[in-house]
């Protein structure tokens, strides 16, 4: 399989893994944002929105060591989480799931956004005439009309954790089989000699697999975009 | 059914202070736009709020701001059919049909699926996306899905207003036999007189979020108070009329009225069925005579009732034709000419074209 060696197989593996996990678990809390972003109407929106965006903007050596005060060992957040849940972030690959899903939140919730926005509201109107609660109504009507916007929140977001760096190795550095991820991987092979092939290898499935996730968006969206007579 | 509604309402500048009561099977919410009529209806459906005020349906209230009473809209149970459909993009036209019944969940049906399918010829559409759909049969999809709610009140905001003539008038023999077949009561927004007189059998005349006349179509649509609503050029009066003959030859219907027969282009609805046609005052000519010779098709006999100054122009005559209202708009000069005055017996001409409305079949 292009030759790849047992380390750069276990580094593209865990980046898989890595961004899957924090596409997933940030999706639900993605999701509510947008809404919230979209549809809420109180002083603390602006605050949220500010928030929300902050990791896009900072550096991310920055955001990575704020994870590493907060959710470290010795953090509070870190520290009540190991003890209350035994989820463990430190040093481990649940830590650059979540340096990878705070980079990439802003990303899905911006396009999550923009397709609440876009959803017609006489439509969810129509919708309570006929007999639809509120939930039912988030459920059947807007939800799927916002779909597409969903759908490239969450490429966005993989993409961005395929891709993720800064965070990462400073929050939870660069352990080989634990949290040396694709990039971390290439950073590492360009800094020992004779590791050019390997680093080249692994850009070239970086790209692989980012332009694959763009093509599946596209597809995906184009098809929900088709059915809403849009496309 | 009783539908009432006595609200007080404010936005922004405009203010709605309503207050009627309906009995009818199909009442008219009448008037400009701006008058008020979506806001009512948006009231009635739950989609606003009123400041203050109550609305009933059958004795069941859906709002009492006294008693803090606010039924949410969805357990409302009123069909709302919008002015743009409001179609569902995301689902077939079968699964938009369906999409209120599923909440109407196993609360006893009055409606068949197969029923309203046959009644708004759906047939051949319900596989299809929304977006495929012309503008008329948009509309007939809508008023499915608002009927296979199982509502207990139909609501229709100028359901034909997007369309053409010749899409209304696929429409108008729908809404006919939905108001004549399914027994559910139906408030309808317009500002389309030929339709109200044609449709309602309750309107209710709204300006400026007022109630100005409430009560029988030919009360209501011939009196004084629709001159401000209608325009001066479209005061009239409306005659309950029956289909007495077809010829299909020249593509005219006869219609008999109190007043004499009428002989129309050719109406959708079948021999024997009754209708409502509205003449409107302009098209009304008089003549002292029996006239001969001329195209007119329809002459009435009848006597002069009053005679109302408009202008130093206009005057409008109200004529008795066998104990049927029709007004008649002429010069002040014909009038003094032919030396008009209550008891003066006239004929009323009326052109058969000008009593065409957009409803005959087959004028795509």
């Amino acid at each position: 399989m292009l030759g790849l060696t047992e380390e750069e197989l276990t580094a593209v593996r865990l980046s898989l893994k890595v961004a899957l996990w924090a596409t997933a678990a940030s999706l639900p809390l993605g999701v509510l944002t947008a809404l919230v972003l979209a549809r809420g109407r109180f002083w603390g929106v602006s605050l949220l929105n500010g928030l929300v965006h902050l990791p896009l903007i900072l550096p991310p050596v920055v955001t990575g060591y704020l994870l590493l005060l907060l959710f470290g060992r010795q953090g509070p957040l870190g520290s009540f989480l190991a003890e209350n849940l035994g989820i463990v972030f430190a040093f481990r690959w649940t830590g650059a799931a979540l340096a990878c899903a705070v980079m990439g939140f802003p990303l899905m919730v911006r396009a999550m956004r923009l397709s609440f926005e876009a959803v017609d509201r006489r439509l969810e109107q129509a919708a309570g005439t006929l007999g639809a609660n509120p939930l039912w109504v988030f459920v059947t009507v807007t939800l799927p009309l916002a779909l597409p916007g969903i759908i490239a929140g969450m490429v966005l977001c993989f993409a961005k954790a395929m891709g993720e760096f800064g965070a990462t190795i400073t929050f939870v550095s660069n352990i080989p089989g634990e949290t040396q991820t694709l990039p971390t991987a290439i950073y590492t092979f360009t800094q020992v000699p004779g590791g050019d092939e390997g680093a080249v290898r692994l850009t070239l499935i970086s790209v692989a697999v980012s332009m694959g996730a763009l093509l599946v968006s596209e597809l995906m969206a184009r098809q929900a975009g088709r059915r809403l007579g849009t496309a | 059914m009783t539908l009432a509604v006595d609200v007080r309402h404010r936005m922004g500048a405009f203010a709605l202070d309503v207050r009627f009561e309906s009995e009818g099977r199909l009442t008219a919410l009448f008037g400009r736009s701006g008058a008020g009529k979506t806001s009512i209806i948006n009231l009635v459906a739950g989609l606003i709020r009123p400041d203050e005020g109550l609305i009933a349906v059958d004795g069941t209230v859906l709002v009492d701001t006294a008693r803090r009473i606010f039924v949410p809209r969805h357990r409302r149970r009123v069909g709302y059919v919008f002015q743009e459909g409001r179609l569902f993009p995301h689902l077939s036209v079968r699964r938009n049909l369906l999409y209120g019944r599923w909440f109407a969940g196993r609360r006893e049906k009055h409606i068949a699926f197969d029923q309203v399918v046959e009644l708004l010829g759906l047939a051949h559409l319900l596989t299809r996306p929304p977006a495929s759909l012309s503008g008329g049969e948009k509309q007939r999809v809508a008023i499915g899905r608002a009927l296979l709610s199982d509502p207990r009140l139909l609501l229709m905001d100028e359901p034909l207003a997007s369309l053409d003539e010749p899409r209304k008038a696929e429409i108008f023999p729908y809404i006919e036999r939905l108001r004549d077949e399914m027994g559910i009561p139906v408030l309808y927004v317009s500002h389309a007189i030929a339709e109200v007189a044609r449709l309602a059998s309750t309107v209710v005349l709204l300006s400026q979020g007022r109630v100005l006349a409430a009560g029988a179509p030919a009360d209501v649509l011939g009196s004084s108070e629709m001159v401000p609503v209608a325009g001066p050029g479209e005061v009239g009066a409306v005659l309950d009329a029956r289909v007495a003959k077809l010829d299909v030859a020249f593509g005219l219907s006869t219609l008999e009225t109190r007043a004499g027969p009428l002989t129309v282009p050719r109406v959708a609805a079948g021999i024997g069925s009754k209708m409502r046609v509205f003449i409107r005052a302009s098209d009304v000519m008089l003549s002292l005579n029996r006239p001969e010779g001329i195209s007119a098709l329809n002459v009435l006999a009848g006597r002069v009732v009053a005679l109302v100054e408009e202008s130093r122009t206009v005057i409008d005559v109200a004529l008795d034709c066998g104990g049927q209202h029709v007004m008649a708009r002429i010069t002040r000069r014909s009038a003094i000419a032919l030396r008009l005055a209550p008891g003066v017996s006239v004929y009323a001409i009326i052109k058969s074209m000008a009593l065409e409305d957009g409803e005959r079949p087959g004028r795509r």
